[in-house]
């Protein structure tokens, strides 16, 4: 019997059965498009961190507390300003490239308004070096920062909301409980799906960000390089510099892709563990064509026995079996591919969330329905194949 | 008749079914005959005789327990599942009382079925069917599905599948069995026709003397044993 035969068979079988066909092949499509969606998801997600994370500048070094484990809980930062003093004499090159950073959060107010905001302290280079500028007014200076004047940078967001349709500048806006003076409005950043909304924080001189918190630590150092060559050069001489003043395991410095790696990695693993799960059903759905192949074959048994009688082989009878429960995956793959990817993009276009859809994930969820068809198909094409044509003809 | 070569033997053949561990039911108890090209033969018995058993290693979908059953000198013993499958396909042509049609094919679907188990093309396939349909003079009725057609007609649609690969052998079991008795006469008449026409061996399995007296040879089971062979009157 040629394989174009067999196919045939399978499908005016399938089509006798349409609305059983139809049933089961959903479990398939389901299946599959959750498969496709899920990964597309993960996977924009990934892209979307990632480009945020580019899109600080590749020359920058990130200097947090802890041994860098990701995975560890968090360290108490035991940096102070000093460290960013004496990083930044000990590293050639221009002045104003390394960073301190306190962060907190607080309510800040002004004439009635109030809002929740992220508190980000920083030393007077701060802005120059995470590369961000002030729309209007002035950034900090240095003797902003030495005297720990009440001054505050508002961001875009927060600017509109406390002072909308008037100039902030010259006005004065509390912070937790304590009154600053407005010296200057952010560059508007647009939001990002995934991190902290940047527009929707206020800047202070770290110093009095620092009494603010009722604290003498600072959270993080950033430390930009002049240029992607030096950028080893300046993690060693951070290294060896923070050694003579800290415990080894107290700091670590990162790089751009170190940081992208680890959360690329644990976005990666995110993806794995949604199409991981969206696989669990597609073997349920695998589960239901078996099941629904078992009862097919019972049902015919007796067509079984006359087709051997008229002289199927048990490979002919088993093919047969085999290509229907592939054809019922292998339909309910393509429709669920193609629903799937549509979701994908209405998710795209109606959420903040981008979706991906990569080859690996269609190609994946593709083979593994045929290869899901094939798998549950197995046990009933053989049950079908093995019967005795004497036995079978004579069922009812 | 014996200067005609030999289509099938049966040596000393005995079937025994087992049922559970220890319980043994010999079907067949050492039956021998052959059967000859062009042949007519009936096999006559009640049921509890062994006939169906008897037809079941004719038509090589079963072995013996003992003895031997040749097809063309070979013995069906030494052929495996796939050669059987083969042999049945090709020299043997089958009639069931209940017509064994399946009933989501048209008829000409129904007699192509044994044709798609062997080398050729659809067309082909499909003009052999009509013509096998049409030598059965159903040649108006090809695209009826069986529940659309009397049981006459049903029947004559298995005979058509059956000599539609030009057997050698058309084994017919109880083939009036589910007809009235005129219905059953023209059948008898038709499977008689075919097998004066083509010169294919014909084997009734029946458990009506009057079918069995049809045939040039009636072979009478009793208690799986050969009891009596009768010369017919044809």
């Amino acid at each position: 019997m040629s394989l174009r035969e067999s196919f045939r068979v399978a499908m005016s079988a399938l089509v006798a059965n349409r609305l059983r066909s139809a049933l089961t092949t959903l479990g398939v499509l389901i299946g599959v498009m959750s498969v496709v969606l899920l990964v597309a998801i993960g996977q924009g997600a990934r892209e979307e961190i990632t480009g945020a994370i580019e899109g600080l500048g590749s020359n920058l070094l990130f200097v947090l507390p802890g041994d860098g484990d990701f995975g560890a809980a968090p360290t108490r930062s035991q940096f102070t300003l000093d460290d960013v003093d004496e990083l930044d004499r000990e590293l050639p090159g221009a002045d104003r490239r390394v960073a301190g950073s306190v962060v907190g959060g607080e309510p800040v107010q002004a004439e009635g308004e109030r809002l929740t905001t992220t508190v980000q302290g920083g030393t007077a280079g701060y802005l120059d070096v995470v590369v961000r500028s002030t729309a209007r007014g002035q950034p900090f200076t240095e003797s902003d920062v030495a005297t720990g004047r009440r001054v505050v940078l508002l961001g875009a967001a927060v600017a509109d909301q406390l002072f909308p349709g008037q100039d902030p500048i010259g006005r004065t806006i509390t912070v937790g409980s304590i009154r600053f003076r407005v010296v200057g409005v952010m560059e508007r950043v647009g939001g990002t799906a995934f991190g902290p909304d940047r527009d929707r924080e206020v800047y202070l001189p770290i110093t009095s960000a620092q009494r603010l918190f009722a604290t003498t630590r600072i959270d993080a150092i950033f430390v930009r390089a002049s240029s992607t060559a030096t950028i080893d050069d300046d993690r060693e001489i951070i290294e060896r510099v923070l050694e003579r003043r800290l415990e080894p395991e107290a700091f670590s410095v990162l790089s751009q892709d170190d940081i992208i790696g680890v959360v690329g990695d644990i976005l990666q693993i995110l993806t794995l563990v949604l199409a991981a799960i969206a696989g669990i059903s597609l073997l349920v759905g695998g589960v239901g064509v078996s099941n629904i192949m078992l009862v097919s074959v019972s049902e015919r048994t007796r067509e079984i026995g006359l087709r051997k009688a008229l002289g199927a082989r048990t490979r002919d009878i088993t093919r047969q079996f085999l290509l229907e429960a592939m054809v019922l995956t292998g339909i309910g793959g393509a429709i669920g591919l193609l629903l799937g990817i549509g979701l994908a993009e209405l998710v795209a276009l109606f959420a903040p969330i981008p979706a991906e859809v990569t080859l690996w994930s269609v190609l994946l969820a593709l083979g593994v329905s045929v290869a899901v068809g094939l798998l549950f198909g197995v046990l009933p094409a053989r049950r079908a194949g093995r019967l005795d044509p004497v036995e079978a003809l004579r069922h009812d | 008749m014996t200067d005609r070569p030999v289509l099938l033997e049966a040596i000393d053949v005995s079937r025994i079914y087992r049922l559970g561990r220890d319980v043994e039911v010999p079907a067949l108890k050492g039956v021998s005959f052959t059967v000859e090209q062009g042949d007519h033969v009936a096999i006559v018995g009640s049921s509890g005789s062994g006939k169906s058993t008897l037809l079941n290693l004719l038509g090589a979908l079963d072995r013996p327990t003992s003895g031997e059953v040749r097809y063309d000198g070979r013995d069906v013993q030494t052929l495996s599942d796939t050669e059987l499958a083969e042999l049945r396909n090709r020299r043997i042509g089958f009639v069931f009382q209940s017509f064994h049609l399946l009933p989501r094919l048209s008829a000409v679907d129904n007699v192509v079925l044994p044709l798609i188990y062997r080398p050729g093309g659809r067309r082909e396939r499909r003009q052999r069917a009509i013509a096998a349909l049409t030598s059965v003079g159903l040649g108006d009725r090809l695209d009826h599905r069986p529940t659309e057609l009397s049981g006459g007609q049903q029947q004559r649609v298995a005979i058509a599948r059956a000599v539609v690969t030009e057997p050698a052998l058309v084994l017919a079991d109880e083939p009036t069995g589910n007809l009235d008795t005129r219905t059953g006469e023209e059948i008898m008449a038709l499977l008689e026709q075919l097998h004066a026409e083509r010169d294919t061996a014909l084997v009734v399995i029946t458990h009506e003397a009057e079918i069995a007296a049809r045939a040039a040879r009636a072979i009478e089971l009793r208690d799986g044993l050969i009891v009596g062979t009768a010369e017919g009157d044809a």
